[in-house]
């Protein structure tokens, strides 16, 4: 087994894309000292300031926002963090004397949101989380059954990381523009896998991360719409429009800027080569291997990720079998994997415990190849087939019942 | 499958450690696995636990050590979650055993239920056919017969044979344990040699996920978590005469032998002899107190008994067993009972026979098998 000079298949896409050679090559002059400071009065600084308002410019064409609205951060966790605790910061403080008002999430949401909400829920935020049918998907009907006089904001997600499943957030944003409700969507796995248009949804605020797109690590962005009222979390310096402060992240900011032009020009032609390597995978899958299938199937999804079952088998046990055959792959979230508890969105799928344990997350990016995609179809079957051969007789009791 | 790797099984202590380096450098393929049993936040703060990551068991310190190894050495490594078997396994039987008045062994159980077994499925699931481990052991095979044997490590201060009697055939056929043959100060020169970090950290010798050996602190606080509070098992200290001597908190903070702790610092009115506990039962929650010479016992019985490489012919077999890992093995009879029971007779009489502990036994440097004690007789 020769493990280092294996060629390798990275098929997580959604933990993490490699940065484009074409991404690289516009944000390597940042690094190598031909931009300042942005904030700075100089040329190097006024070069920095036009590469970042560039690179504005082209994340609000993506999403159909003015540059204005965009609001550079971090990542997708603190676009999420920003525009959750930002909303509620802001209603605190207009309605200082009125009591703790009522917010609204799902059960599937990436823990950048749930844990916010949960933090909330123990400071005495009442909170209401959604549940989602088997499918996955959150119902509009829920939503406007949960919605309170006192409610302050909706958080739903666009797609779901681990299932790739598409919410009805245009109908869902319907609900909250109707009830004159914030709506944050966490559209991190969405953008640039989807078209995702900020007034088409309804949307007042909308997280997206850099690195889930071929850009760097370590940058995101925040919708704001223009109408919105936010409170800063992070205080300091008058960037962003005192919306978030910090000296910009320059390379990263022209790295995210590049990564949406290149969604913006061929975005709809690269899903639609995904979705095909990603039917002919799932096909191909459960031709070969009895007692799998795709979770979600039948639901709209983003196109480059499938999630899978395969009964009998522990799936931490199959992501190290496929890695030492050369396979990226993931139990589901990045953020969650090593944890013992299945994941929490299969269970809110009315999974059981068993069979969400046995799941594997396959996501497809830009430099996935059809050659690739054939290569796991003959290495995946025979894997499987020896993890069930070797499963213990007791499997069943490993797994706490549910 | 001759290119198939071993897995090795790496703590982030220096005998794992030096295994994968050993093996590494030998040229034969491997896999690193650490093995996470127990999240040490999960009591951390209840009292007599410490606080978050200071346990020694599957610290964050420790997988980070055998991730540096790994990483050093240039093989694939992985965490594998075992924390739902280790607890269903290891730490609910600990816990059981105490409260029946028993003392527990749970690296025994540990190593044939979960490391022998559990680990040894993943590492065959993901391709390797054996697992390589620290433990100071050696495995031979009867070239005759093709049975496995199971032979105590050369550097007898160091020997762990005590903990693995449970171990199958298709267990030992699989096992690997390199450390047999190595003496600890060899292992160590070894480690330094072969560069790795952790060649100078100490050794660990407490039940790895009970922080400072407070196990009485442990029950407590694990009960409370289950949110089942612990039994009373509180009762009587008496003599062997039946005379109460006063009141105990529970019986699970006695162990046979203690003398310490007891609240009776010697016999009284009885110019000053030491009292240590005979026995505790567990029905009647007596402690049973007396004079060390009670703690001697020429004979056991045991329950679950495993001979390793085939059970004896005969209905006796001459043994030298031993009944605590610090024990030095005795002479002794070992006899086969139905329903795999096992009677020890020691050619002298043996101090502190402890229920729960196990009874292994030897012939020399092999080991025929062992029992749990149930017992003395």
């Amino acid at each position: 087994m020769a493990v280092a000079s294996m060629v390798r298949a990275y098929f997580d896409n959604n933990a993490n894309t490699p940065v484009l050679p074409e991404i690289l090559e516009d944000m390597l002059p940042a690094l190598q000292g031909a931009v300042g400071n942005a904030s700075s009065i100089h040329q190097l600084g006024q070069a920095a300031k036009a590469a970042v308002e560039q690179a504005r410019a082209a994340v609000a064409e993506l999403i159909g926002a003015s540059p204005t609205e965009v609001v550079f951060t971090s990542g997708g966790t603190e676009s999420d963090n920003l525009a959750i605790r930002g909303v509620v910061g802001e209603w605190r403080r207009r309605n200082a004397s009125a009591p703790l008002p009522h917010l609204i999430t799902s059960k599937i949401e990436h823990h950048a949101v749930l844990n916010v909400f949960e933090d909330l829920e123990r400071a005495g935020y009442p909170v209401t989380y959604l549940p989602v049918n088997d499918g996955g998907r959150v119902g509009p009907a829920e939503l406007a059954a949960a919605l309170r006089p006192d409610t302050a904001l909706i958080s739903v997600m666009m797609a779901n990381n681990e299932t790739g499943v598409v919410q009805p957030v245009e109908e869902l944003g319907a609900i909250a523009r109707a009830a004159k409700v914030a709506f944050h969507v966490d559209a991190v796995q969405a953008v640039g896998r989807t078209p995702v248009r900020v007034k088409e949804i309804g949307s007042d605020l909308l997280s997206l991360s850099g690195h889930k797109i071929h850009a760097s690590m370590g940058i995101g962005a925040l919708y704001v719409g223009r109408r919105t009222q936010l409170r800063a979390q992070q205080l300091g310096g008058h960037h962003e429009r005192d919306r978030r402060a910090g000296t910009e992240n320059v390379p990263g900011i022209m790295s995210l800027g590049a990564a949406a032009k290149l969604a913006q020009a061929n975005g709809a032609a690269e899903a639609a080569r995904l979705a095909e390597l990603r039917d002919r995978m799932e096909a191909g899958l459960v031709a070969a291997i009895p007692d799998c299938g795709v979770v979600g199937a039948g639901q709209p999804r983003v196109a480059n990720t499938s999630n899978m079952y395969f009964d009998g088998i522990e799936g931490e046990a199959l992501v190290i079998a496929l890695d030492l055959h050369g396979f990226c792959v993931s139990t589901g979230a990045a953020c969650s994997s090593g944890a013992i508890e299945p994941s929490h969105v299969l269970l809110a799928m009315g999974m059981s415990r068993r069979r969400a344990r046995s799941c594997l997350r396959f996501s497809l990016g830009r430099q996935n190849t059809a050659d690739e995609v054939e290569r796991l179809l003959q290495t995946l079957p025979g894997l499987v087939e020896r993890l069930r051969r070797l499963a213990p007789a007791d499997a069943s009791a490993l797994v706490r019942s549910a | 499958m001759s290119d198939a790797p071993i897995a090795v099984a790496m703590s982030g202590g220096v005998d794992s450690s030096t295994v994968a380096a050993i093996l590494h450098a030998e040229g034969i393929p491997i896999v690193g696995l650490t093995m996470q049993l127990w999240n040490q936040r999960r009591l951390a703060g209840a009292p007599g636990m410490g606080e978050s990551r200071t346990g020694r068991c599957c610290s964050l310190d420790d997988v980070h050590d055998a991730r540096r190894v790994a990483e050093r050495l240039g093989i694939p490594y992985y965490v594998v979650n075992y924390e739902e078997r280790f607890e269903r396994d290891v730490v609910r039987t600990f816990v059981d055993q105490y409260l029946a008045g028993r003392t527990p062994i749970p690296c025994s159980l540990c190593n044939t239920a979960v490391k022998f077994d559990q680990l040894l499925i993943t590492a065959r699931q993901i391709g390797a056919e054996k697992v390589a481990t620290g433990h100071y052991a050696r495995v031979r095979v009867n070239s005759d017969t093709g049975v496995y044997e199971l032979w105590r490590g050369v550097d007898e201060g160091k020997d762990q044979t005590f903990f693995l009697w449970g171990l199958t055939q298709e267990q030992l056929s699989r096992a690997v344990f390199p450390l047999g043959e190595m003496r600890k100060p060899a292992v160590r020169a070894r480690a330094t040699e072969l560069g790795l970090a952790v060649a100078d950290k100490p050794d660990s010798n407490e039940i790895c996920f009970v922080p400072g050996n407070d196990y009485a602190a442990f029950l407590k606080a694990y009960a409370a978590e289950q949110g089942m509070p612990l039994p009373d098992t509180s009762g009587e200290l008496v003599t062997g005469d039946g005379r109460s001597l006063g009141s105990h908190g529970g019986i699970h903070r006695f162990t046979v032998g203690q003398r310490k702790g007891l609240g009776l610092a010697t016999q009284p009115g009885g110019g000053g002899t030491a009292l240590y506990v005979i026995n505790i039962d567990a029905a009647t929650r007596q402690v049973r107190v007396g004079e060390e010479a009670e703690l001697h016992a020429r004979e056991l019985t045991g329950s679950d008994c495993h001979w390793i490489s085939g059970e004896p012919a005969g209905a006796a077999v001459r043994v030298e067993a031993r009944i605590r890992n610090r024990h030095v093995p005795a002479p002794a009879w070992a006899e086969p009972l139905a329903g795999r029971r096992l009677r020890v007779c020691f050619d002298e009489p043996q101090r502190a026979v402890t229920p729960g502990q196990s009874v292994v036994l030897y012939q020399g440097e092999k080991v025929l098998g062992g029992a749990w004690i149930d017992s003395r007789a």
